[in-house]
């Protein structure tokens, strides 16, 4: 295996255009490492990204939008004294993201990356809009979050892409974000179902809604009929149940060890009302 | 594939070793550096045996490569106590025995030195959960969650 740690993220393309077998991008190493001590990846090149200027930086954006550098940690998410009072859901989602030390090192782009279903972080980021920039042998693009994973371990990434900045929009004004999951124990554990939703409101009627769902599909899901099933209401019962059923519908959950089809359906409802319940109060700027 | 060479800072002490790009900071600090306070548990991140800290921040040794550790401030167990003076922590988890095998020990003392640094006067829902990441088969958590609460008092009084 040839370790690299290139200076640019130019050079880090070039390096992956031209590597031969296995290439993997290395920055919090949370999964990259455990793939590679249990012989299910084994890299021929591995790429560390952390010595590439400002990966490590969260900065606040003119307009009120934030960028992330690839390898800021969940911990420096959590510490920040700012970003969590934008984008509360995003932050807790990550939060829940493994132990202590996990945190320490584990990353946004890295849980996007992993290409797990059942990855935390991402139905948060897909709900708040984020988008990530990716640079490859032909320049950089921007991608919507909801755009990367293509399958269980999957992503649209090519040969020589990897991603170089984490892009939050603007929160903006009565807007609020929450995400929620269900695990069979209070910590450390993996989604059976995990619910991101992001709104926004004029008086007490939401305008804007973006619902995400992960664990419940090969990928994450965006559903428009969950959004729809709010927007111009203020989350009166009869909204709710109509979220509900939009979440369970959307499902194409598997059965596994962890969940049966049925218990994911309806739990994907009942969170999706408790997430969004949540987001609304946020959005109403009630601290939650 | 040769070996890279890794200038790096355990304890307070400038080291040195050769290492294979594949193995682990945890592996460098066992095999190369003779620090075998900390141990490989499971290897994946999710036992904590191996916990250490790198510039200041709480980590799983076995989840980082131990050329990622060049230029960094490692922090083990071994450097908790000083010299033959315990810190309080070890004298806590020895007062109120709260270890048997011995195993996860050296992690707990790494992450709850590194708690308390963080949060002096951690609640106890608070402790449980930075711990979260530390797994003990014998003691039931019980002991240690009350060593980590009482050093925490001790220390601030005395501070």
């Amino acid at each position: 295996m040839d370790y690299h740690s290139p200076a640019s993220f130019a050079e880090a393309s070039a390096l992956a255009a031209n590597a031969s077998g296995i290439t993997r991008f290395l920055a919090g190493g949370t999964d990259v490492l455990v793939q590679l001590r249990s012989d299910l990846v084994t890299p021929d090149t591995l790429i560390d990204i952390k010595k590439i200027n400002g990966v490590s930086d969260i900065t606040r954006n003119a307009d009120g939008s934030w960028t992330l550098g690839v390898a800021v940690t969940g911990a420096e998410m959590s510490e920040h004294s700012g970003l969590g009072r934008d984008w509360p859901g995003v932050v807790e989602a990550m939060d829940l993201v493994g132990s202590t030390q996990v945190q320490g090192r584990a990353t946004l782009t890295g849980n996007l990356c992993n290409g797990s279903p059942a990855a935390d972080s991402v139905p948060a980021m897909v709900a708040a809009g984020v988008t990530v920039m990716v640079t490859g042998p032909g320049g950089t693009r921007e991608v919507a979050v909801e755009d990367i994973p293509t399958g269980p371990g999957k992503t649209a990434l090519a040969k020589g892409e990897l991603i170089s900045a984490v892009n939050i929009p603007a929160r903006g004004e009565r807007g609020g974000d929450a995400y929620l999951r269900f695990i069979p124990r209070t910590e450390m554990d993996i989604a059976v179902v995990g619910v991101g939703v992001n709104l926004r409101l004029d008086g007490d009627t939401i305008t804007e809604a973006r619902v995400s769902l992960g664990a419940v599909a090969p990928t994450v899901l965006l559903v428009e009929d969950c959004a729809k099933a709010i927007v111009g209401s203020a989350l009166d019962d009869a909204a709710l149940d109509a979220l509900a059923s939009a979440a369970s519908a959307a499902c194409n959950p598997i059965d596994d060890k962890r969940g049966t089809i049925e218990f994911r359906t309806e739990v994907t409802g009942v969170l999706a009302k408790r997430a969004a319940k949540i987001a609304y109060a946020r959005a109403k700027g009630e601290d939650l | 594939m040769s070996k890279l060479h890794v200038s790096t800072t355990v304890n307070g002490d400038a080291v040195e070793y050769l290492c294979d790009p594949r193995e682990t900071l945890l592996d460098c600090l066992r095999d190369k550096l003779n620090l075998t306070g900390a141990k490989e548990g499971c290897g994946t991140g999710d036992c904590g045996a191996c916990s250490v800290t790198v510039d200041g921040r709480l980590v799983c040794s076995c989840l980082m490569l131990g050329v990622e550790a060049e230029g960094k401030q490692i922090e083990t167990v071994e450097g908790i106590a000083d010299g033959d003076i315990l810190h309080p922590l070890q004298k806590k988890m020895i007062e109120y025995a709260a270890l048997q095998c011995g195993i996860c020990t050296p992690g707990i003392l790494v992450a709850a030195k590194s708690l308390l640094e963080n949060n002096p006067n951690p609640s106890e829902e608070e402790t449980r959960y930075w711990l979260a990441g530390n797994l003990c088969r014998c003691t039931g958590y019980d002991k240690i969650i009350r060593a980590v609460m009482d050093t925490a008092a001790e220390m601030r009084e005395a501070s």
